[in-house]
């Protein structure tokens, strides 16, 4: 592969991120409209996003959002964590390969599925719908992504490890506790966090097994749009992009700095 | 007094009828669904001995190291330390350490850390924690590296940190599992050195798991051959070179060649048998050994003379042609071609610079050797 530049892979490029990035771009700078339409630029202005703290409903739906993701993220990461464990190292339990299906498979399952048997579920035992039941709803589809993330670095663990804290003088769980849990927690983390950005974004589970008191950022944003776009959204939206750049940026910072920190240690090397 | 191999030994508990075994094994046997790993194996280990357990991938050697840490439980028998059953004692409770073929050093701590883990675990306090890691930083000369984490270190850097991990217990029992097997030759000899005087020092009990035969030899004060599951022979590596119960240790330790005959007559402690190979061989026929039986006749390279000249005796004496010659530096190694097709190696000391004359490729040699220079086997 030469590194070159041709006007061939210039164009792609520029087109592939034209595509990702334009819609984006607008939402964005229309965020800072003055007029109340959203296709009419009449010059820049705060003042949506001064509404957007104003309006009582736009944030008691962002706070709903919030709260029904770190809890569902947080059960969903321990719940998966624990899958994981089991389908990595029982090998040889019988079942194995349906408890495997099983768990990869709401992966797969159209969300519409998922939502409408949750709410069968939910109506026939009888349960309120409204803040635990989307909660729960979120633990169930996301519990799946955590297995197969932390899943993944659990191959390549090498159980010698545990041994060894257990020749060292620990019982089995503080070997788990001091040894494994620290070496997976990366992935643990990144676990934690997919379930928590599939949360935020979901408009479908969530609208079928909400109840009143209980609306979603994504399902105000929806509702409010189909009565027209105000430029409020787009300055909920904008500060969600910035959010998720924030992440993105830090991320990437904390992991190119050990980078850096590990190849100096490695050329300080005397040998 | 003559003693096998060329090493004078002052430590041989094993010798001494009265010494209580440090580790025995008894008629332990360990069964992975259908397989046995070990089958009804019974071996003493005396305290302070460096005992390597030697054998081909999956004979089992592996598993008793395992069982003696508490990784695995035996099917049936049991296994004492000190003359307590170990049975039921997991292994966090085992007054017993373990270096990890992979060295299974902590990723997520640093050099330091990982030495000072299991004293930690000990609950040992702070101050004798830090002066003990220091300690065992300075034994494995690693002081500079304390801060780093096991994968800014070298593969050699990293067995030694395995290593003052796994002694920092100062257990009195430490179980080595192919501890060299990562290391290039050179790293890996002067290692063997290093781990000997460790184990002097500290006074530790050692046992080892190796496949590499010249690691066994160098380091250990005895060593058990294993196959499929059982300890073939268990001898210093005096006793396992020079005098092997079976083809098998003859083969597995070093290079040897083989006679296959039927012994025709013994006399005064000699046994005369008449190798297929069409030549007399008169060896010292060991007890149990009688007339008229099938035998094989066992000899190690470097015993076996090399002469253009017919040698003054008939017997112990064959004729063939140059093969190969193989020149090693101090060694030159003949492979030489008897009339009945097989191929004899034969090793000359190099003691001087140049030769006159040198034997070559496809020279008629002779090859001979004395009575007493090769082992007659059973099987």
């Amino acid at each position: 592969m030469s590194g070159r530049w041709t006007w061939f892979n210039v164009t792609s490029v520029v087109l592939g991120f034209a595509f990702l990035y334009i819609p984006i771009i607008l939402l964005v700078i229309y965020s800072f409209n003055e007029s109340r339409l959203v296709t009419v630029w009449a010059g820049f202005s705060t003042r949506w996003y001064v509404e957007m703290f104003n309006n009582q409903g736009l944030m008691d739906a962002a706070w709903v959002t919030i709260r029904v993701a770190l809890m569902s993220a947080t059960i969903a990461t321990v719940l998966g964590t624990l899958a994981a464990l089991a389908l990595v190292r029982y090998t040889r339990f019988t079942g194995r390969t349906l408890f495997t299906g099983m768990v990869y498979a709401p992966l797969v399952m159209p969300e519409v599925i998922t939502g409408l048997s949750l709410l069968l579920l939910f109506v026939s035992i009888n349960m309120d719908r409204g803040f635990w039941t989307v909660t729960l709803a979120h633990i169930t589809f996301s519990l799946c992504f955590v297995a197969v993330v932390v899943q993944s670095r659990l191959v390549s663990f090498d159980m010698s490890l545990e041994e060894a804290a257990q020749d060292l003088g620990c019982t089995p769980f503080e070997a788990f506790w001091k040894v494994t849990l620290p070496v997976i927690f990366p992935a643990v983390i990144s676990g934690w966090m997919l379930a928590f950005t599939l949360s935020l974004d979901d408009l479908v589970i969530a609208s079928f097994t909400s109840g009143p008191g209980a609306t979603t950022l994504p399902m105000k944003i929806y509702s409010q749009v189909r009565l027209g776009v105000t430029p409020e959204i787009n300055a909920v939206c904008t500060i969600l992009i910035g959010l998720v750049a924030i992440g993105v940026i830090t991320a990437t910072l904390v992991t190119k700095q050990r980078a850096v920190a590990d190849a100096r240690a490695r050329q300080a090397d005397p040998a | 007094m003559k003693s096998l191999g060329n090493v004078r030994r002052s430590f041989t508990p094993w010798a001494d009828g009265s010494a209580k075994p440090y580790i025995a094994f008894e008629n332990v046997t360990k069964r992975f669904g259908d397989f046995t790993a070990v089958d009804n194996l019974t071996m003493h280990v005396y305290e302070r001995e460096f005992f390597s357990l030697l054998g081909p991938s999956g004979c089992g050697k592996t598993t008793l190291l395992r069982m003696l840490a508490g990784f695995e439980e035996p099917t049936s028998g049991d296994i004492f330390l000190d003359g307590q059953p170990l049975k039921g004692v997991p292994p966090h409770k085992r007054p017993v350490n373990m270096m990890f073929q992979s060295y299974a050093l902590f990723p997520h701590l640093t050099v330091a850390d990982n030495i000072a883990f299991g004293l930690k675990q000990e609950g040992m306090e702070k101050g004798a924690v830090a002066e003990r890691v220091d300690q065992m930083l300075k034994l494995v000369k690693l002081e500079q590296f304390a801060k780093r984490k096991p994968h800014q270190l070298s593969g050699g850097q990293r067995q030694r940190v395995a290593l003052a991990r796994s002694v920092a217990k100062r257990p009195k029992l430490l179980l080595l599992d192919e501890p060299l097997g990562a290391l290039d030759k050179k790293l890996r000899e002067e290692t063997q050195f290093e781990l000997m005087d460790l184990q002097e020092q500290l006074g530790l009990t050692f046992m080892i798991v190796t496949h590499d035969q010249e690691e066994a030899m160098t380091m250990s004060d005895r060593i058990a051959v294993m196959d499929a599951g059982i300890v073939v022979q268990t001898g210093t590596p005096g006793e396992i070179y020079e005098a092997p119960n079976t083809r098998y240790v003859a083969d597995f330790i070093g290079n040897v060649n083989m006679f296959e005959g039927r012994i025709t007559a013994i006399e005064n402690g000699l046994a005369e048998m008449d190798a297929t190979d069409g030549f007399g061989i008169r060896a010292i026929a060991q007890e149990g050994f009688k007339a008229g039986q099938h035998a094989w006749f066992a000899i190690r390279p470097e015993k076996v003379d090399v002469t253009r000249d017919k040698p003054d005796q008939d017997r112990n004496a064959v004729q063939g042609e140059v093969w190969d010659i193989a020149y090693l530096g101090g060694l030159t190694v003949f492979n030489v071609r008897l009339d009945s097709g097989a191929v004899i190696k034969a090793t000359v000391l190099n003691s001087e610079r140049a030769v006159e004359d040198p034997i070559g490729y496809e020279e008629r040699v002779w090859l001979s050797f004395d009575p007493d220079c090769g082992i007659l086997l059973e099987r």
